[in-house]
């Protein structure tokens, strides 16, 4: 097991992505933001309290999206559905998903195709805690990353919200 | 997680586990019935035949919304518009459907059984969609869906089941999945509509006093005569039914507490239900319907989920 961030260092790394986030943006109005189920939206509460420190009295738009029913294995394995909450409309908006890890990138093609039936956003971007590079099965990057690192297929990158650190098995 | 069991043949065959799985499930799809596109890719590579023996115009057009919502493909076939007529068996009938590549079977028919014989012969999943007089698994679910929706859970929850039920697959499935569920439950009709020995055969109270009934539960499920199943006179006129065992206004309005009303449909208004009663903001047999299509997607989305052996 090794230790990829400490808790001072998620604590950074997340500030820094909310700078990150913010510096992109002309206007918060515009912008949803959304964290993947189950594990993407932690880090979205996380980073919604840091933007929300950084620009007091700011109004977030702030969602949750379960991508269960648009997997692409199915029929392989089941998976238990979680909540789905996004209570605005993200037409026109640009869009922020945000997730844990980013590793084959199935769960953000998944995603993709389900941001779709809420509407026809004007462009979407993703920000992810962790980037497990070499591991993609797909053409997907992130847009902001808090850390890339390099893993084979048989480790795991866990994100452990009790301790605050992230490690790999 | 996933369901113990392969088919959906009947409550009786479900764990509390597997209960909680589909309402939670359903619920989820229910989330999705509300969005502007009410379609989920999930069972696109699914081939779905509904095989309809008996009439039915809720729980066909519930499934196949269901289906088409999962982005299944679907088969319609009523069995009097099809060689049934000329004489095919059933089990030849599922067989010669089969060989055209459809994994799943959703069924009514009007023998008690006939889903579990399918299930021993075929290796596609069959949900029971209302068997004779034995179970309609579907409608119980959307009615614990529905009952836990507005009462938050079915846990000590008081229901009674009014009218026939001897001859009711609606309330032989209600029994079982509200006794799993820990829900307390009640049958009240005439003695000649309730069968004997139920009481300790299927754990539940009996009351011919649908007065007493009444202000004993929580929710009231009313069900319908189901005359085409009854070959011999259990009552002397719908009209003295309805003045003894129909739920009126009046009767409501005499309890000290607001109960819900439901009905699984069709509804005889008049007979069982009065108009007013059905019609009015206790009664929640239109939520009902709607959240049947979200049980019946969970119930699919589970079920094809696990592959079978073929």
């Amino acid at each position: 097991m090794k230790t990829i961030l400490d808790k001072q260092q998620l604590h950074l790394t997340l500030l820094r992505l909310a700078h990150q986030l913010l510096e992109n943006q002309l206007s918060l109005n515009d912008v949803a933001f959304i964290g993947i189920q189950p594990r993407g939206v932690k880090v979205g509460t996380k980073l919604m309290e840091c933007i929300g420190q950084l620009c007091p009295g700011e109004k977030l738009q702030y969602g949750i999206l379960d991508i269960t029913f648009y997997r692409d294995d199915v029929r392989d394995e089941l998976h238990v559905a979680n909540k789905t909450d996004i209570p605005f409309s993200i037409e026109g908006k640009k869009v922020i998903l945000i997730d844990d890890v980013l590793y084959t990138g199935r769960t953000i093609r998944a995603a993709l195709d389900a941001i779709q039936d809420f509407g026809r956003p004007q462009k979407v971007e993703l920000c992810v805690l962790v980037d497990r590079r070499f591991n993609r099965e797909l053409p997907i990057q992130p847009d902001y990353c808090g850390k890339a690192i390099d893993s084979i297929i048989s480790q795991k990158v866990k994100v452990e919200w009790d301790r605050e650190v992230v490690v790999l098995y | 997680m996933q369901l113990s069991t392969k088919h959906l043949l009947g409550i009786k065959h479900l764990s509390p586990q597997d209960i909680s799985l589909i309402l939670s499930t359903a619920g989820q799809f229910k989330e999705v019935l509300q969005r502007s596109v009410k379609k989920v890719p999930s069972l696109r590579d699914v081939t779905i035949v509904n095989l309809f023996y008996e009439n039915s115009t809720r729980t066909r057009i519930s499934f196949e919304l269901a289906e088409k919502r999962l982005s299944a493909d679907t088969i319609n076939f009523t069995a009097s518009a099809s060689s049934v007529s000329k004489g095919e068996t059933l089990l030849d009938t599922v067989n010669n459907i089969l060989s055209m590549k459809v994994d799943m079977v959703v069924m009514r028919h009007s023998a008690s059984g006939a889903p579990h014989f399918l299930a021993k012969h075929i290796p596609a999943a069959i949900i029971n969609a209302g068997d004779g007089i034995n179970e309609h698994p579907t409608q119980a679910l959307l009615d614990a869906f529905s009952i836990q929706e507005k009462l938050g859970s079915l846990e000590g929850k008081r229901i009674v089941l009014v009218g026939d039920i001897m001859h009711s697959r609606v309330a032989l499935s209600n029994i079982y999945l509200l006794n799993k569920m820990g829900a307390e439950v009640m049958v009240a009709g005439p003695p000649t509509l309730i069968p004997k020995y139920i009481s300790e055969a299927l754990n539940v109270k009996v009351e011919y006093n649908l007065e007493k009934a009444l202000q004993w539960c929580d929710v009231a499920n009313v069900l319908r005569i189901q005359l085409e199943r009854q070959n011999q006179v259990l009552f002397s006129s719908l009209r003295e039914y309805n003045l003894a065992y129909g739920v009126s206004r009046r009767l409501l309005d005499g309890l000290k507490k607001e109960i819900l009303i439901m009905h699984p449909g069709p509804i005889n208004r008049g007979v069982e239900i009065d108009s007013d009663v059905a019609d009015s903001n206790q009664s929640i047999i239109l939520q009902q319907v709607e959240n049947g299509v979200a049980v019946r997607m969970a119930a699919l989305y589970l079920l094809a989920g696990k592959k079978t052996d073929q």
